[in-house]
């Protein structure tokens, strides 16, 4: 039975409720050591004196490392497999750990403390004394910030971050002031934070080889990008790439952090060179908020200009966001606006400011997530203008062709999703007016939004070990961030092999295993995938050729192309009562097992075509305008994802991505102190994810069309389009029922309850 | 963290042995709260004296009518027990409003009076806080003040007392029985229990160092109470603003009535004239205004917590209308459901 498209629970969920599968910070092993991070409670400046004494001489204290006396690295790369790492548009931090005084950031690590127990540890940092010479930091982008404009996303060719279309930026500028409907507002949106549940974990450990002068770093890390750390790490400490070995076996969620994030492996793999032992180091929650990325802060312009019968002219989207004084990464919100809708003339543009605050890094649906709320957010406001139901408006500008450059999409079904979603929410009950309908004492309305993710495929490669007992253990140094790569990717293994489920192992998380690209841009189906396919199409083709060549084999002599397989045998095509099964041909020919390799890089369909997943989200919402509550009373997606591997862990993703689009609408929100750059909200207490009583029963339909132009079965990757979109519904619905527009998320109650003139009067204290 | 010794008392007598003066020793108890704060480092005892164990967890009538909820008494405990449920719903609602399953638990009715404010900058050992090292400051004054008071405040503090329970037993004229280190007994009206920050902000509480809390005691009372609650996520979230409402009518009238706001002050706090404005006057939205906008008369905002005054207005309206029949209430009395403002997400919330 084909194992694509069934309901598979998930392969490692049993291990997972049961406490088999073994997180990083959970690895026990020989002779462990812990390190704590003393981090820096000024946000700018430079260590002037650290006084380390009384934290060596504290009980189980191994060793105090500080910049003063940390071994030397070398540089990190500037760039790393076409991504940008440093400057402007980079991805990475321009700072090593403990290699000099200066300060970026508050929370910096300014010490490293190792010691025999973790709590001996802990309390030694509380021990470390550091002075500073503090400067006066930068911490609130506002209007006389210095700012950069950098030309594109990650270095990217195809992500240009400041660009025109239909003319230059004064034409453009132009055609928008001309267009006899615009809107034109500001919507800014806070700093976000990824976090997972599993905190950020390394243990590191150096062996000597004993017949090289060099030595072996093994880590055990929750990385979501095995190749790049593995580079980075063996450059920074000088060696070969081969003398890193990186393990992730599970990961408790990253969402976008734990990928670029290598400054404290780095720390904790530092330590263990320094002490000669085995060192592990976890993130503290508080820390998460410090080390571990986060989404930067954003302030869009959304302008839309648009003729009468509602047919875009011109759109100009601006952003403005923010990145530490150490990294150039820039959330990059104008990517949606240059492909969701036709449009001719266009202008966006991207400026960074530098703040002493930690670095930003991708979080999931980097760019998108933001960029599309304020997008879909004006699109709401320009239908309202137009007087246009908003999915009316919408289809009106159905982009046929990727407007961008005018390639056809490889496969496009937004129409279906449009309609099934409408459906399902009860679009046509929706009056056209905003605050006409109420229950109880909560006003309620109805909002929509369109969502969109470009389906990227990387170069990846996968081996597949089939033994004589007919089994396979397939590999390929990707990750399962707690997301089901592990079953998708073994379903796509048995298919393409034709074995059963049960028979097919899939084997990740460790940089000795076959390359493949970091967990991220929802690329690991489709890249992997295409490997598996490659490499399954080798193996097959290797037991074609040992039966062919065999006289007792009831095969021999056919031609390959002749040959089919499934269910771990071949057979001839015109007669399947004609084969072999796996097993015999391997036995006969005395083989314990065959290996075959496969690589994939994207082809030439991704000159011809341009590619992304599709969807279109509603939703439902109940306001109580007195006490600014907003409750979700339902939430409907439908999304084209191409070919649906899993119907079971589909779901849960796409039940994730939205998630994250109502804590993204209505509750997550980090402060940093805009005179420390301390963080303020700074554990789960404070930071609101969602609770179950925060979320809807959500219905997600797909269409589970499979995309002609992709490799294998034809699937989209749908890790991060579950979030786009979301937001955007869920306010366009909040507008729909009170009639106010808010253009600053999160909607809390704070700024639903607005005070009045006579009671902000007295702003003094007692 | 701070090393520390660790006792277990198995009695009154040896956690009152234990503690000594209570001079850098604490109590834990369930220690949800305790053990957070010596994690981060602004609690430093030197040890602890855990009294989980101690046989304080009853929860008994009294021959007088009072119940008396023990020290030990879990939340969900309390919360749940019948004559909760029956007699004083308000309690209930306002401890189920509170924290998570888990949490609750865990917490204990004396650890819940004594957890310390959410104010960011007291959990920050980096930061100037007066609470946390008196003399030093207080960051939060010019600094983010979302959720800190905007009654009863000082210079030295503006922060607030986080808990929803304390509210409820606030209105239900709770009596907190304490026994002292070097012997003897005294009683704590629940009203005089938390207090002010004035000068000396490290001061949470009425309760001296090395004394045990042994029991909260509610007054006998037949008639209705209830918590409302409003906070950023539907569930699992601390109060921005909540009240506390205790009603008893006589026919359609307001015989005696007691509001308290949580989460606006230091304290839970009495809402004074609210009782004599509202005894022997029908329930009436007019007049429910009028109390909310006299209670928040002398609110002081700051630059980020200026909502807690409209919002505490709408929220104290919105729950005497409610106590009083003249909205229903929002779920079944007792539950988090009549008390948690919003209600919760899904459809079916608006049956
Ligand atoms: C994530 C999170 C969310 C929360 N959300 C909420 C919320 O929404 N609403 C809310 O009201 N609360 C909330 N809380 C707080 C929770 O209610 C308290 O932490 C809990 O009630 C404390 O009880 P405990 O038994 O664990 O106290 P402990 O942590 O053991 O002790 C707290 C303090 O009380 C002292 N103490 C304990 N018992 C006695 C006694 N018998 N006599 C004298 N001193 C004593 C201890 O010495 C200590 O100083 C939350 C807590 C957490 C961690
Ligand atoms: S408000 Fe109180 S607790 Fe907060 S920083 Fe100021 S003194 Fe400390």
């Amino acid at each position: 039975m084909e194992s694509i498209g069934q309901p598979i629970d998930r392969l490692d969920g049993r291990l997972k409720v049961t406490g088999g599968a073994r997180y990083t910070a959970e690895l026990d092993l020989p002779d462990l050591v812990y390190g704590v991070i003393v981090g820096s409670t000024v946000p700018s400046g430079r260590i002037r004196q650290v006084d380390a004494a009384p934290a060596e001489r504290a009980p189980g204290v191994l060793k105090v490392l500080t910049h003063e006396n940390a071994p030397r690295l070398l540089p990190i790369p500037a760039e790393l497999s076409g991504i940008r790492l440093l400057g402007d548009g980079g991805v990475g931090e321009e700072y090593l750990p403990l290699q000099a005084a200066q300060v970026y950031f508050a929370g910096q690590p300014v010490a490293f403390v190792v010691a025999r127990t973790f709590e001996q540890a802990r309390h030694a940092a509380t021990l470390v004394r550091v002075e500073y010479d503090a400067v006066a930091p930068k911490l609130v982008m506002n209007a006389g910030s210095m700012a950069t404009r950098p030309d594109k996303f990650l270095g990217r060719p195809d992500e240009a971050l400041q660009a025109t279309r239909g003319g230059d930026a004064a034409a453009v500028r132009g055609v928008f002031d001309a267009s006899p409907v615009r809107v034109s507002h500001t919507y800014t949106t806070p700093i976000e934070h990824h976090s997972p549940l599993e905190m950020s974990a390394t243990i590191a450990l150096w062996v000597r080889m004993p017949d090289r002068a060099s030595a072996q770093l093994t880590l055990y890390d929750t990385c979501r990008n095995l190749k790049g750390n593995q580079t980075i790490l063996a450059q920074v400490f000088g060696l070969p790439t081969a003398n890193v070995r990186i393990v992730s076996q599970f990961i408790g969620g990253a969402f976008g952090a734990k990928g670029f994030q290598w400054n404290t492996p780095i720390l904790c793999a530092l330590a263990a060179k320094a002490t000669g032992r085995t060192v592990k180091l976890v993130l503290t929650r508080q820390q998460m908020f410090l080390l571990a990325g986060q989404r930067a802060a954003t302030e869009q312009g959304y302008a839309i200009g648009a003729e009468a019968g509602g047919e875009i002219r011109a759109v100009l989207h601006t952003t403005r966001t923010h990145s530490s004084a150490i990294s150039g990464y820039i959330e990059p919100c104008g990517r949606t606006t240059k492909i969701l809708y036709s449009l001719p003339h266009l202008e966006i543009s991207h400026e960074l400011v530098r703040l002493n605050l930690p670095t930003p890094c991708p979080m999931r649906a980097p760019g998108e997530a933001p960029g599309t709320w304020a997008q879909e957010t004006a699109m709401d406001e320009l239908a309202e203008k137009l007087g246009m139901d908003p999915l009316t408006f919408r289809l009106r500008n159905y982009a046929d062709v990727d407007p961008e450059n005018g390639k056809p999409w490889s496969s496009k079904h937004l129409k279906e999703c449009y309609t099934r979603g409408a459906e399902l929410i009860g679009w046509d009950r929706r009056p056209s007016q905003p605050r006409r309908m109420r229950e109880g004492q909560y006003l309620v309305g109805y909002g929509m939004a369109t969502t969109i993710y470009p389906a990227g495929q990387r170069g990846a490669a996968a081996r597949i070990i089939l033994s004589a007992d007919g089994s396979a253990v397939v590999r390929s140094a990707t990750h399962d961030q707690g997301n089901g790569a592990y079953t998708i990717l073994a379903q796509v293994a048995a298919d393409a092999l034709g074995l059963p489920l049960a028979r097919v192992r899939f084997e990740l998380g460790d940089s000795d295993f076959p390359q493949a690209p970091p967990a991220g841009g929802s690329a690991t189906t489709v890249s992997v995938s295409a490997a598996i396919e490659q490499a399954s199409t080798q193996a097959k083709r290797q037991l074609m050729e040992l039966a062919v060549a065999e006289v007792s084999s009831p095969l021999y002599s056919a031609k390959l192309k002749d040959i089919g397989a499934s269910n771990g045998r071949l057979f001839l095509r015109s007669d399947p009562g004609r084969g072999e099964e796996y097993t015999a041909i391997l036995r006969r020919t005395q083989r314990k097992h065959i290996t075959a390799d496969g690589e994939a890089k994207p082809g030439p369909e991704r000159e011809a075509f341009s590619f992304s997943s599709f969807g279109a989200v509603f939703a439902k919402v109940r306001v109580d305008p007195e006490l600014g509550t907003v409750r979700i009373a339902q939430v409907a997606g439908v999304y084209d994802v191409g070919r649906v591997i899993n119907p079971k862990t589909t779901r849960s993703q796409l039940h994730g991505g939205i998630g994250f689009g109502i804590g993204m609408a209505l509750t997550e929100e980090t402060i940093y102190d805009s005179r420390t750059g301390r963080a303020v909200i700074r554990d789960l207490a404070d930071y609101h994810i969602p609770s179950m009583a925060d979320t809807p029963l959500i219905t997600v339909e797909t269409l589970d069309i499979a995309d002609p132009q992709i490799p294998g079965p034809g699937a989209r990757g749908l890790g991060e389009i579950g979030i786009v979109g979301t937001a955007a519904a869920i306010t366009n619905a909040v507008y729909h029922a009170t009639g106010i527009r808010y253009r600053s998320l999160p909607l809390t109650p704070a700024k639903m309850v607005v005070p009045t003139a006579a009671e902000s009067r007295n702003t003094a204290t007692t | 963290m701070h090393p520390f010794r660790y006792d277990r008392a198995l009695t009154v007598q040896e956690a009152l042995q234990s503690i000594r003066n209570g001079k850098n020793t604490a109590f834990l108890a369930g220690g949800t709260s305790q053990i957070d704060l010596m994690k981060e480092d602004v609690h430093r005892p030197d040890a602890l004296v855990d009294i989980k164990r101690v046989p304080l967890a009853g929860i008994l009538l009294l021959p007088d009518g009072v119940l008396r909820l023990g020290a030990n008494a879990s939340n969900n405990d309390v919360a749940y027990h019948p004559l909760v449920q029956k007699q004083y719903p308000g309690l209930a609602e306002a401890i189920l409003a509170g924290a998570s399953p888990q949490i609750r638990n865990m917490a204990s009715m004396g650890g819940n009076l004594l957890q310390r404010t959410r104010c960011p900058y007291f959990r920050d050992t980096a930061m100037a806080c007066n609470k946390r090292e008196p003399g030093t400051g207080c960051s939060a004054l010019e600094g983010i003040n979302r959720v800190h008071a905007v009654l009863g405040a000082s210079e030295k503090c503006i922060a607030t007392h986080p808990s929803d329970m304390c509210v409820a037993l606030a209105v239900l004229d709770a009596l907190v029985q304490v026994q002292k280190p070097g012997g003897g007994r005294r009683t704590i009206r629940f009203r005089d229990f938390h207090r002010l920050p004035g000068n000396e902000p490290q001061k949470d509480s009425a309760l001296e160092p090395g004394e045990l809390i042994t029991s909260v005691d509610l007054p006998a009372f037949a008639g209705r109470s209830h918590y409302l609650k409003v906070r950023e996520r539907a569930s699992y979230a601390f109060a921005l603003v909540s009240v506390a409402v205790a009603l008893e009518m006589e026919g359609d009238t307001i015989k005696t009535a007691r509001v308290a706001l949580g989460s606006v002050a230091h304290k839970p706090w009495l809402v004074e004239d609210a009782g004599k404005r509202l005894q022997g006057k029908k329930p009436d939205v007019a007049l429910f205004r009028a109390v909310a906008d006299d209670a928040f008369k002398d609110a002081k905002p700051l630059e980020h917590n200026g909502y807690k005054i409209p919002l505490g207005k709408n929220t104290l309206v919105r729950a005497l209308m409610e106590t009083s029949g003249l909205m229903p209430l929002q779920g079944p009395a007792g539950t988090a459901f009549a008390s948690s403002a919003g209600g919760v997400a899904g459809d079916e919330a608006v049956a």
